[in-house]
């Protein structure tokens, strides 16, 4: 019982659904509220992403497209459009599950600077698209987006917000924690590692960067749909270069290759520049500075650099005891 | 019958034959070597052998499909597995995920089932860390059962990629130099497992340097000298054929090992 307490599947998920639950206490007034349901919005993002960068060791600089994509697919069908909220985001989802798989196919043949510049070159074709086709979008004055109901019961303000996208930020990790584990799992995490070894065991490695880039691109239209309906307006920032990158650092401050440390990347950098907001026009050049401490003083992300250093000072007294992640 | 046919198969990089015009056929259930002096292409050749390289011409069969020009996960579909040279551990993982990966053609499943954790899938996990636990003994990991990857010495990490292409439940292994970087003791310690890997049913396809190894466990023999035949037949046959020995050792010695018979 202990034992499964500590993997992260049932002891990471039962301590982050008591994070969740427990924090409110602290959520002293509506504006901590908004933060925090932007964290749980980011996280779902940076979960998905973490299943490519991290597992599969595939870059995208990109994903803002697939959050903006979501997000406008949920604005225009369900605000120009009047489709219910819910059929929209679906639709919404499932075009954008096809899109990654059309683009992912010919581009994730690529490898590294090419990769990255391929799906850099995808953000900014979506973003170019988002801000001239104004007809639909509204161009760069962006777009009003009806609240999210379901059925007759309308998500409005930040208190039912925070329950709803905690939920499905556990629904999320959950999803990521049960592929990491499954076969499919391991096959993102062996070509990561070994491409050549991969394949020879019998795993088709393009399939399954597709397979990855497509789920993480889901996760990111879905926390894109919430967002837009949660703001009740989308503008192109949210579709920018800027906001990959900002997504990106996030799975790499939290630790690569670490759910849970998605989730804390993506508390802690969307946390800091509201708690800095006198500093707001510097933004970026702290996402530029925790980008290049992390990279020098801890390339594996924070949680995993932490949870080493506690692993090892725990085996220091009592050795033997193997691996563990 | 033979399991593995190859057929005229050659590979060119720029100007100069990796391996040339080579034919010859692997009956199941021996252990095959292929022996030759560096740069000989049996490197190239397992490589052509598991799809990594596209031949330049020549054809492979296995098992009577035709697989040449397929990728290098269809090989292993069809039941080749192979260990490396150089390494091709996933050191990002446990020793025994590292085995788990191996019975991947057995273990996949949907993606559905894989996000959703289905019972059954958790079932088969369950089965799947038991079987991968059993190879890493049947190896002689024992000791490794909860090893990370790369905190394992190298000797280990050659039997783990031998435990990773067992558990794709092979018809036909490809040993790439599992000797080489091995004390003697380890290599003495190879020959038993490489001998019973034929009472598994496995073809063995053997590529090493190590001659005692070769010549104490091969039922028949494969010489490449430049990416050509230069001789094959039962072990102690090529043993002694001149040729074999002018290409090892020069012909000087060759010459003397002439005189003295």
């Amino acid at each position: 019982m202990l034992a499964r307490l500590a993997s992260p599947r049932t002891g990471g998920l039962l301590a982050l659904a008591v994070v969740i639950a427990l924090l409110p206490l602290a959520l002293t007034n509506k504006y901590f509220y908004d933060i925090a349901v932007l964290v749980g919005l980011n996280a779902i993002v940076c979960v998905g992403l973490n299943l490519l960068i991290g597992y599969a060791g595939q870059i995208s600089l990109g994903h803002a497209g697939f959050f903006g994509l979501g997000a406008y697919g949920s604005a225009i069908l369900a605000s120009r459009y009047g489709w219910p909220p819910l059929a929209a985001m679906l639709t919404t989802t499932l075009a954008v599950a096809a899109l990654a798989y059309l683009v992912g196919r010919p581009i994730l043949r690529l490898k590294g600077h090419y990769l990255a510049m391929a799906t850099l070159g995808l953000g900014v074709i979506i973003f170019m698209v988002i801000t001239t086709e104004d007809k639909y979008t509204g161009g760069p004055d962006g777009i009003a987006v009806v609240p999210l109901s379901i059925g007759g019961f309308v998500l409005q303000g930040e208190r039912i917000w925070y329950w709803v996208v905690g939920a499905l930020l556990l629904v999320a990790v959950w999803l990521a924690l049960n592929l990491i584990e499954s076969p499919a799992g391991r096959a993102l995490r062996a070509l990561h590692s070994s491409e050549v070894g991969a394949e020879v065991v019998g795993i088709n490695a393009a399939e399954h960067k597709v397979m990855a880039f497509v789920i993480s691109a889901v996760f990111a239209s879905v926390a894109g749909s919430l967002a837009a309906h949660y703001s009740g307006f989308v503008t192109p920032g949210k579709v920018a270069f800027l906001h990959s990158i900002e997504l990106v650092t996030m799975v790499v401050f939290g630790g690569m290759a670490s759910t849970f440390g998605a989730v804390v990347g993506a508390a802690v950098l969307t946390t800091l520049p509201q708690l800095l907001a006198a500093f707001e026009d510097y933004e970026m050049m702290l996402f530029g500075a925790v980008m290049m401490g992390t990279m020098i003083f801890m390339p594996r992300g924070v949680v995993p650099s932490l949870a080493r250093l506690f692993q090892s000072r725990r085996q220091q007294p009592s050795s033997g005891e193997g691996s563990g992640t | 019958m033979s399991l593995l046919r190859v057929e005229a198969l050659s590979k060119k990089f720029g100007g100069v034959n990796a391996v040339e015009d080579l034919s010859f056929d692997i009956p199941p259930g021996v252990v095959y070597s292929i022996i030759g002096p560096n740069g000989a292409g049996k490197t190239t050749l397992l490589n052509l052998l598991t799809g990594i390289y596209q031949p330049s011409a020549g054809r492979i069969v296995f098992g009577g499909h035709d697989l040449t020009g397929r990728a290098p996960y269809e090989y292993a579909n069809h039941g080749i597995a192979r260990t490396f040279q150089n390494l091709q551990v996933f050191f990002n993982m446990s020793a025994l995920e590292n085995v788990m990966v191996g019975r991947y053609m057995q273990e996949r499943c949907g993606l559905a089932a894989a996000l959703l954790r289905t019972p059954r899938l958790a079932r088969a996990e369950h089965a799947c860390r038991e079987e991968a636990a059993e190879l890493m003994r049947y190896v002689g990991l024992h000791n490794y059962l909860s090893a990370a990857a790369d905190a394992m010495p190298y000797g280990a990490l050659k039997r783990l990629e031998i435990a990773r292409a067992l558990a794709t439940r092979p018809k036909l292994m490809l040993l790439d130099e599992p000797a080489a970087g091995l004390n003697p003791t380890e290599a003495l310690e190879l020959d038993d497992l490489i001998g019973s890997l034929t009472g598994r049913g496995v073809t063995v396809v053997l590529v090493e340097h190590n001659m005692r190894l070769v010549m104490g466990v091969s039922d028949h023999i494969l010489v490449l000298d430049y990416g050509r035949k230069l001789a094959e037949g039962p072990a102690a046959t090529v043993r002694n054929d001149p040729k074999v020995i002018e290409a090892y050792l020069g012909s000087g010695v060759a010459a003397a090992a002439e005189m003295h018979r």
